[in-house]
């Protein structure tokens, strides 16, 4: 059992995120509309079309730090709103963490999503309960990092983060915002699913579909 | 299945997804709106699209202080129309109600830069905060100097960390675009912009809801006799639902927590601001500025300086927004100052 991931499955993985977000744009728009702005979908499919463009232009990348630097900045410069700079400091503190070659340990790739998520956290000031997204990637990262000091492959240490990002998604209907701009309306954010955790889980669970072996 | 079916947000029926608005395809809304812009003020804007950024036709101005603004699109005249001689330098359009990206505030500084550093106005709210904050990082590592001033006016948000920017953005960019005009330092024209964000408050009300075109369908729909106290500029529901009442009595809800907020006292000189959010006629504006002018001057505090018209919209809502500024001779005298833009000029 190897516990590795490749360069080549990242790839994938953002391939296939980019994906997900493209058939999920109006379902994401929809909770936007409920307790936001109504511009998550529409902006978060700007990204991912730009960051599958970038993906299929970066035939020369050798180096796992060098590619998520690159999504990085592309999902920066295109996405805008606060999920442009959030998801775009998640990649860049990650690659930091990755360093460079073209593959990387399970335990590496759970410290990147630890320190991505804490990157998110200092930049947006959100806490767990908060309603946003990291409310869907801080279970995530708890869940991957025991699943992976517990000897778990791969496969089965994403798969139980990806369940943790799900719940952490759905628990978001009951909160009250305290962040972004559903904490405008207060307790009328309640009963709803916030649309950043959506966009979180399904980065969580596009993980578990590709880096798997 | 990404939510489950009953949180779902309902299917909106084909009727009201058929958007009635003068667009070619949804997604060239902002660029287009651009394009005619350009094509409107030939002598006075210049424009570029990869990124986005709009500026001044005179600009670089040697040894004045750059003042940069950056906003989501769908709140026209806000900024675009601002940009010219006494206001703004160059305004950053985001997409519809979604924050520039920082590579935008790095064109903007390129292009507008004269040698005195740049003020960048931002408005209070968690992405317009981020993306800011990353362009400021960026164009001082190229060797600019930045300062911001953070603009957040909305007393219907009862932790003032969390109030949105409203029409107090429109006089910030103003008084302080004319402290620029007068080749004051960076750090003056930061403090005067700060001391306009401190002394300026808003409060809005929502008749309808709006349409982004990227959607196609309103931000939420309002029976015939509510309306929705507290809203802020992107569409959204406000803090609270009320029953419909006569202009004077909406007027003055929207007033009352700004006066307290502000802690106006007899004998203060204010500028009010009475914004449409974009279909409402200048009409039903004018109804409201009349019982705001006479409700404050029975409590004794004149206005002395005022606007009333759509300057910080929020696409085609129906609605309105107050704010109050409390003025001094100094404000005073820079809100008289020449100014000439697409929107505001004298």
């Amino acid at each position: 059992m190897t516990r590795d991931v490749t360069l080549e499955q990242m790839q994938h993985w953002l391939l296939h995120y980019a994906d997900q977000i493209e058939q999920e744009q109006a379902t994401l728009t929809r909770l936007d509309a409920a307790i936001g702005d109504a511009d998550h979908g529409v902006n978060m499919q700007h990204g991912a079309e730009k960051m599958r463009a970038k993906i299929n232009d970066l035939t020369d990348c050798h180096d796992i730090d060098v590619f998520l630097r690159t999504i990085a900045m592309t999902l920066i410069s295109s996405i805008g709103g606060a999920a442009g700079p959030l998801y775009g400091v998640f990649f860049l503190r990650a690659s930091k963490e990755a360093g460079p070659g073209d593959v990387i340990s399970l335990d590496r790739l759970a410290q990147m999503f630890q320190v991505g998520l804490e990157s998110i956290q200092q930049r947006g000031h959100a806490r767990l309960g908060d309603k946003t997204m990291v409310d869907a990637l801080a279970p995530a990262v708890e869940a991957l990092r025991l699943a992976t000091d517990a000897g778990q492959s791969t496969t089965e240490a994403l798969a139980v983060a990806s369940e943790a990002a799900e719940a952490g998604m759905l628990a978001t209907i009951d909160m009250e915002a305290k962040k972004g701009r559903a904490s405008y309306l207060g307790p009328r954010s309640i009963g709803h699913q916030d649309p950043g955790a959506t966009s979180a889980y399904l980065l969580v669970a596009s993980a578990a579909a590709t880096l798997g072996n | 299945m990404i939510a489950p079916a009953n949180h779902r947000p309902a299917d909106y029926s084909p009727k009201t997804a058929l958007q009635k608005k003068l667009i070619n395809r949804p997604r060239d809304v902002v660029t287009e709106s651009l394009e005619g812009l350009a094509l409107a003020y030939p002598n006075l804007l210049n424009i570029a699209y990869a990124p986005p950024v709009v500026w001044r036709k005179d600009a670089p101005v040697k040894g004045k202080v750059a003042l940069i603004s950056g906003s989501g699109s769908g709140h026209e005249p806000l900024n675009t129309g601002y940009v010219g001689r006494g206001m703004l330098d160059a305004a950053c359009p985001g997409g519809l109600f979604t924050s520039p990206t920082p590579d935008q505030y790095v064109a903007a500084m390129h292009a507008v830069e004269g040698g005195a550093g740049a003020l960048f106005i931002t408005k209070n709210y968690t992405g317009g905060l981020l993306n800011m904050g990353m362009a400021k990082e960026m164009a001082e590592d190229e060797g600019f100097r930045v300062q911001t001033v953070l603009v957040n006016d909305d007393v219907a948000q009862n932790d003032p960390e969390n109030r949105r920017a409203m029409g107090a953005t429109v006089l910030v960019e103003k008084i302080a675009g004319a402290a620029a005009e007068e080749s004051r330092p960076l750090d003056h024209v930061a403090a005067i912009a700060q001391q306009v964000a401190d002394q300026a408050r808003s409060m809005g009300l929502a008749l309808t809801g709006c349409t982004s075109p990227r959607i196609g369908y309103p931000t939420f729909e309002l029976p015939a006799d509510e309306f929705e106290l507290g809203v802020g500029i992107h569409g959204e529901r406000g803090r609270q639902r009320r029953m419909l009442a006569s202009a004077d009595a909406m007027t003055e809800m929207m007033l009352e927590p700004i006066i307290q907020d502000l802690g106006l006292t007899e004998g203060d000189n204010v500028l009010a601001l009475v914004s449409g959010l974009g279909a409402t006629p200048l009409q039903e504006l004018f109804i409201v500025f009349r019982h705001l002018h006479h409700s404050l001057a029975q409590r004794g505090i004149p206005v002395i300086r005022q606007l009333v018209g759509n300057y910080i919209t929020s696409l085609d809502m129906a609605g309105c927004t107050i704010t109050l500024l409390k003025l001094t001779p100094e404000l005073t005298r820079l809100w008289d100052a020449p100014v000439h833009t697409a929107a505001l000029h004298w």
